[in-house]
């Protein structure tokens, strides 16, 4: 079978969490209610590809890529890696497809154990998955290390994480994640708490390091200028909805969402001669326990119509890889 | 020009620490006028929020300030009982913070807060006060049916409009606001950007607008003024420090901040990070990751002077 052009297919992928409540409101409220983070999302991830995951905070970022990497349950839909249904797998078989996707997180100091030399935490998975210990996992923790710029390696090795700066610690996450040669990244605000002046630099690395190493990337951000400088592909999610998806150039020059069009006109630009004119929606985003029902962003949408608050719009392709959920004549 | 609100002098700013003392600023000058917005940049860790309690004198333990003088309407705070400054604090200076639930009372409604503030400072009737906080709260873009909420009804950029309102109710002669929009998204970010911007041309505020965030700077501030490790490294005007940014540091900040208005798709890189405040680097600080280091920038440090008109750098290049 020809190796499809996908490297992750996603279809239908909701993710509820039940709200907790205290004993005594759940005796007067009968009914269970949930947060829906992620409520009905196909997302197409190709090989070789930088795919962005951009929209504003509890849109269900963050709760998608652990569903992909399968660190969550999914409470509805599929998701098929390299071809396999990862819902297929037994434990053990997913265990091993794991080796094949890895994560980079917000905050670097958070995700590495204290107590834990730069160096051993590299290469922790090469010791768990069986694939390397001793002087064959330190040649290959210092070769990688290398390669992400953690130099000298051979002194870095041996530091503990709070002895690095916040570039090297990203660094080291990046290193970690790269050991076993995984083919996805699932990178989430991998820059947000980098400093300004060493942002660039991850941004680059990541690019090279993608070249090197084959790798495709989910890049979660909130930042749509960031996302400009690595993404082929983006999509805009909104309260646990897709709202729009296409190649960059296309979504952030020729907008069809009202919201993507919101918040591309929000980012603050770096120039003071310059004059934000589009008016902000209204408001801020609502509940994700009870969503609104027909589209989601009406209740704050300049160009609301009747249709608008009753049908959920479908993301529908109106051009070539350009794909918009909205009722609007957006064309 | 203006008059002068705020003149800080060779303020310097120690904490003491078991691994040694981090000299979080250093030598600071800095004037601030009359209905100007002065922003005040760098990366994390080089001295903003420092400098900003500093005026305030609400140094997290155990900041220091160990020399300079912080003159505020003719007298230096610095010489000021800790009454006199709680009075300042209350009435004259006002703070917008990136949590604003540190100032708010989370058990007062969001009218009592507006309420007590009126009375405190304007010394009006109830009735007055009440239509006054209708008022301002209306200004505000907050519906008055909200005023009897309390702070945790509020989302958080409610909250910080809410901050602002109470500014104004002061008529604080100097604002001081600490990544005001740092944890708000961006569209709640720009509808309070563009209410602060409203706001501050209707009523001439003044305001410190200390951010990491280069975009936020860009659209409100009249001045900039550029800290890298405990040192203020560039002031001018907004427009000129944009278009001719002086110090290489400034260059290259300016240059890796992402745009979504441009179409190059590459950012420029800076190599190295930023130093260690304890044992900082000799000379000019900036030196081992200035593109454009001499010989005489490794041992000797740079003055702050104004190269050209209401420009000011601390840089040997443009040493005459
Ligand atoms: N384990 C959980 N239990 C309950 N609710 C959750 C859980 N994880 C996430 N949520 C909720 O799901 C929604 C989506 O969260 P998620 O973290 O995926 O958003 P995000 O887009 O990553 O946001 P951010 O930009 O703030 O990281 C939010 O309303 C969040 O509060
Ligand atoms: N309470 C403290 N004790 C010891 N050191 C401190 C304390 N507060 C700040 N510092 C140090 O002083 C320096 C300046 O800190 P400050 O918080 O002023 O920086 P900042 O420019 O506001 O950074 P950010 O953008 O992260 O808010 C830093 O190196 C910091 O580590
Ligand atoms: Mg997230
Ligand atoms: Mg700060």
């Amino acid at each position: 079978m020809p190796e499809s052009e996908n490297l992750v297919e996603v279809r239908g992928l909701k993710k509820w969490f039940p709200v907790q409540k205290s004993f005594i409101e759940r005796l007067v409220t009968r009914q269970r209610q949930f947060v829906h983070a992620v409520d009905g999302i196909d997302i197409d991830i190709r090989r070789g590809e930088v795919f962005g995951l951009a929209g504003e905070s509890g849109s269900g970022k963050t709760t998608t890529g652990r569903l992909i990497l399968r660190l969550e349950e999914p409470t509805d839909g599929n998701i098929v890696f390299d071809g396999v249904n990862l819902a297929s797998l037994s434990k053990e078989e997913m265990r091993r497809m794991r080796k094949r996707m890895q994560v980079i997180f917000q905050d670097p100091l958070a995700s590495m154990n204290p107590r834990m030399k730069t160096g051993d935490a590299i290469g922790h998975s090469l010791v768990i998955f069986d694939e390397a210990r001793g002087e064959e996992k330190r040649r290959r923790v210092l070769e990688m290390m290398e390669r992400v710029g953690l130099t000298p390696a051979h002194v870095l090795y041996n530091k503990y994480p709070h002895q690095l700066s916040g570039g090297q610690r990203q660094r080291a996450v990046i290193a970690r994640a790269l050991i076993l040669h995984p083919d996805l990244i699932v990178a989430d605000e991998p820059i947000a708490m980098a400093d300004v002046s060493v942002r660039a630099l991850l941004l680059d690395l990541m690019l090279q390091l993608k070249q090197d190493f084959n790798l495709t990337y989910l890049f979660i951000t909130h930042d749509l200028a960031t996302a400009k400088y690595i993404c082929d592909r983006i999509a805009i999610m909104y309260l646990g909805r897709i709202v729009e998806m296409g190649r960059l150039t296309d979504v952030y020059r020729h907008a069809l969402h009202p919201y993507t069009q919101a918040l591309l006109a929000a980012v603050p630009v770096p120039d003071p001669r310059f004059r934000r004119t589009a008016a902000m929606p209204r408001g801020e985003i609502p509940n994700p326990i009870n969503p609104p029902t027909g589209c989601r962003f009406h209740p704050r949408c300049p160009a609301a119509q009747e249709e608008c608050t009753k049908v959920e719009p479908e993301l529908r392709e109106v051009q070539k890889d350009h794909f918009v959920a909205c009722h609007h004549d957006t064309m | 020009m203006n008059e002068r609100v705020l003149e800080i002098s060779n303020l310097r700013i120690d904490y003491p620490t078991r691994a040694g003392i981090v000299r979080a600023v250093d030598d600071v000058s800095l004037t601030v006028y009359s209905g100007e917005v002065l922003g005040l940049v760098g990366e994390s860790g080089c001295g903003k929020s420092t400098l900003g309690m500093a005026i305030l004198r609400l140094l997290r333990p155990p900041g220091k300030i160990v020399g300079g003088k912080i003159i505020f309407d003719g007298q230096n705070l610095l010489e000021l009982s800790e009454e006199e400054m709680r009075r300042l604090r209350g009435a004259r200076i006002s703070t917008v913070f990136q949590d604003p639930m540190t100032c708010l009372n989370p058990l007062q409604r969001i009218s009592d807060h507006f309420l007590e503030t009126i009375r405190t400072h304007g010394s009006q009737d109830k009735h007055e006060a009440r239509r006054l906080a209708a008022q301002l709260i209306d200004r505000l873009g907050i519906r008055a049916e909200r005023l009897d909420d309390y702070p945790h009804q509020f989302s958080g950029g409610m909250r910080q409009r809410v901050m602002i309102g109470l500014a104004l109710a002061l008529n604080a002669d100097l604002i001081i606001a600490d990544e005001p929009t740092t944890s708000l998204d961006v569209i709640v970010e720009a509808q309070f950007l563009d209410l602060l911007r409203d706001l501050q041309q209707q009523f001439k505020l003044t305001i410190i607008l200390i951010t990491h965030n280069i975009g936020v700077v860009a659209e409100l501030a009249d001045r900039v003024a550029v800290m890298y490790a405990g040192k203020l490294v560039e002031l001018a005007e907004a427009l000129p420090l944009f278009d001719t940014p002086l110090h290489p540091y400034t260059r290259g900040l300016l240059s890796s901040v992402p745009n979504i208005s441009l179409t190059e798709d590459r950012l420029q890189i800076m190599s190295g990070s930023p130093p260690d405040l304890i044992n900082p680097p000799p000379g000019c600080r900036f030196h081992p990751r200035c593109p454009r280091a001499m010989e005489r920038c490794r041992v000797e440090e740079p003055l702050f002077k104004e190269v050209e008109l209401g420009h000011w750098t601390a840089c040997w290049l443009y040493e005459k």
